[in-house]
């Protein structure tokens, strides 16, 4: 049996995982972050091609390349070894994030700019598919035996410290410069892209001088590496049938709770109940800089009592207590539209938009303090003037936006999405070590990898267009977009607690 | 529970195609050439049909793998994969 890793070799090999895995999630999350400036700049609305390239650069680069990337770096990383594969990687991913913010906008190269785009988006996502498994990998095969789930967690942190990170920079650049000054052809939204090559450089720096996987090394010298990892890992039943179970007994709900506490739930305080830009985005900040050691602790204690049940755990809690958290977010920012309790209102205010067909929007903005709520906000409504003046000036109700919370209620909600995230730390902590336990070393990269992003890119990306879809569907209830995480969530967790094990494979070396 | 496992196996087989029906269903309902909302695009529906439909076979092999008795015991070292 191979011996693992000194300590000191285990914090070099966790920490220059880490950070490279970290820095792929935050070039990936910039994009979705600014795809409002990204739309404005490179596929403009009016040109139904662009239009096409912006929906596939959105949707393919989740669902379809992510997958696709896991079986192509995946198979790479079982042949060639997993240092130069998750190099590969992550060379590929900040030269497109770099490449993306130097693409001339539409205004200056045309139907050229989307397609770039489109094409670098594709990229990242393909580098994104290759990176997890790889770097999970490489670090549970440097770590003893009863420390697995411990180590591995740390390359947990990562995706939801990329997301941190990205979030941060984003508002420390939007803060320091006017609106028109960030969203300028070549302003302020540019640079998150810029600063990935910086981190990408330093990354690469640190991973160039990391030695192979140990177990991938000894089974190289042996001749004992797989020859074909796709035929190995799907074709053959006895390994395609643990596949499944990986997909649809943990990682199917790990997905949809992950998407449902980082995305969904800042989605919803920013469009539903109408929390301002600022604030929606510091609650998930602050929530998450709170939750992140959680992924540790899971992770240790998933060595002491095993994977399953901290899982296991986690979806239970998301599915039990999933609408009663959301309600409470819809409940406590619930405020009145007349007969309002206020002081100082201020004059309205007048926006007037002329669309493609001439008829005209018209948006009032009328700025509220709402005492005895705790919230301050404005209220909104929007007229349809017609360019045929035979039709009627089209009213909309008058709706409350823009609301900023006071201290107790910022806190509380920050206390809400925390335990929204604290699930996620549950179900995402011990599963690297899980994933990693459940295949052998040969095709370990190729078989790990390819549920991973069907479970997280496919069924954790669609909770925000299956919950706009649920929404549009049935308008009366607006929790109804939470069925669709709670159900893939409820599945999954029979499905695990039916069939997994909550044994842990000490010895993975095989 | 071996025996739950099998017939539970049989649910999983009934729902994939279930699951397909919806995604089509939910297609044909509203794509809309005219609409601007994402549920209005057909790239979109397609795109998500077309990665959902393997997953779904996948669902359905599972199911009968469940049913077959493949998961009454899992294999306790890679050598027996």
């Amino acid at each position: 049996m191979i011996q693992s890793s000194s300590a000191k070799t285990i914090r070099s090999v966790i920490a220059a995982s880490s950070v490279g895995t970290m820095i792929e999630w935050y070039d990936f999350y910039i994009f979705g972050m600014l795809s409002t400036t990204i739309s404005a700049q490179f596929f403009p609305k009016d040109n139904p091609t662009a239009a096409l390239l912006s929906t596939l650069a959105i949707f393919a680069a989740g669902f379809i390349v992510r997958p696709f990337g896991a079986l192509v770096f995946g198979r790479l990383g079982d042949l060639v070894g997993r240092k130069y594969t998750f190099l590969l990687t992550l060379i590929l991913m900040g030269g497109s994030t770099f490449l993306i913010g130097c693409v001339p906008s539409y205004e200056s190269i045309g139907i050229a700019a989307p397609i770039i785009v489109l094409l670098l988006r594709l990229l990242q996502g393909l580098a994104l598919g290759g990176e997890y498994g790889g770097a999970a990998t490489y670090v549970a095969e440097h770590a003893p035996v009863n420390k697995r789930g411990y180590y591995t967690s740390w390359i947990q942190t990562t995706a939801t410290l990329g997301l941190f990170i990205a979030l941060g920079v984003i508002l420390l650049v939007k803060s320091n410069m006017p609106d028109a000054s960030f969203n300028a052809q070549w302003g302020g939204w540019r640079y998150p892209f810029w600063i990935s090559i910086l981190l990408v450089g330093i990354s690469i720096y640190i991973r160039l001088k990391m030695k192979e996987s140990p177990m991938f090394s000894k089974l190289k010298a042996e001749g004992k590496t797989s020859v074909n990892p796709l035929k190995e890992s799907f074709r053959k039943k006895a390994n395609f049938k643990m596949v499944l179970l990986a997909l649809f007994g943990a990682v199917m709900g790990q997905g949809v709770v992950w998407y449902t506490g980082q995305f969904y739930a800042q989605n919803f305080l920013e469009t539903k109940c109408f929390i301002s830009f600022e604030q929606s985005r510091t609650i998930l900040l602050w929530a998450i800089a709170f939750a992140t050691p959680f992924f540790i602790l899971w992770g240790w204690l998933s060595d002491k009592i095993g994977r399953k049940w901290i899982m296991m755990g986690g979806m239970l809690l998301a599915v039990v207590t999933y609408r009663p958290i959301f309600q409470l977010f819809l409940q406590d920012t619930t405020v009145p539209i007349t007969g309002l309790n206020e002081k100082n209102p201020q004059p309205g205010i007048e926006k007037i938009t002329v669309t493609r067909e001439n008829d005209s929007l018209i948006t009032t903005t009328t700025p509220h303090y709402h005492i005895n709520a705790g919230i301050n906000y404005d209220i909104q409504s929007t007229d349809t003037v017609y360019a045929d003046k035979s039709k009627a000036i089209g009213h909309s109700k008058e709706k409350a936006v823009n609301k900023k919370l006071d201290s107790g209620l910022y806190w509380k909600f920050v206390g809400l999405v925390f335990i929204l995230i604290l699930y996620v730390t549950m179900v995402y902590g011990p599963i690297a070590a899980f994933l990693v336990e459940m295949f052998p070393t040969r095709i370990r990269y190729t078989s790990m990898s390819l549920p991973y992003h069907i479970g997280n890119g496919v069924f954790g990306g669609l909770v925000p267009f299956i919950g706009l879809l649920l929404t549009s569907t049935y308008t009366t209830d607006p929790l109804v977009g939470l069925w669709y995480p709670i159900g893939v969530a409820a599945l999954c967790f029979i499905i695990g607690m039916m069939y997994l094990t909550n044994k842990i494979d000490r010895n993975i070396n095989d | 529970m071996n025996a739950f496992k099998r017939y539970l196996g049989l649910l999983f087989l009934v729902l994939a195609p279930f699951f397909i029906y919806e995604l089509v269903a939910g297609a044909i309902a509203n794509i809309d050439m005219t609409g601007k909302k994402d549920i209005n695009n057909p790239v979109i529906w397609i795109i998500i049909i077309a990665i959902f439909t393997p997953i779904a076979i996948g669902l359905v092999i599972f199911g009968w793998y469940a049913f077959r008795g493949e998961y009454d015991q899992l294999p306790h070292r890679s050598k027996e994969l």
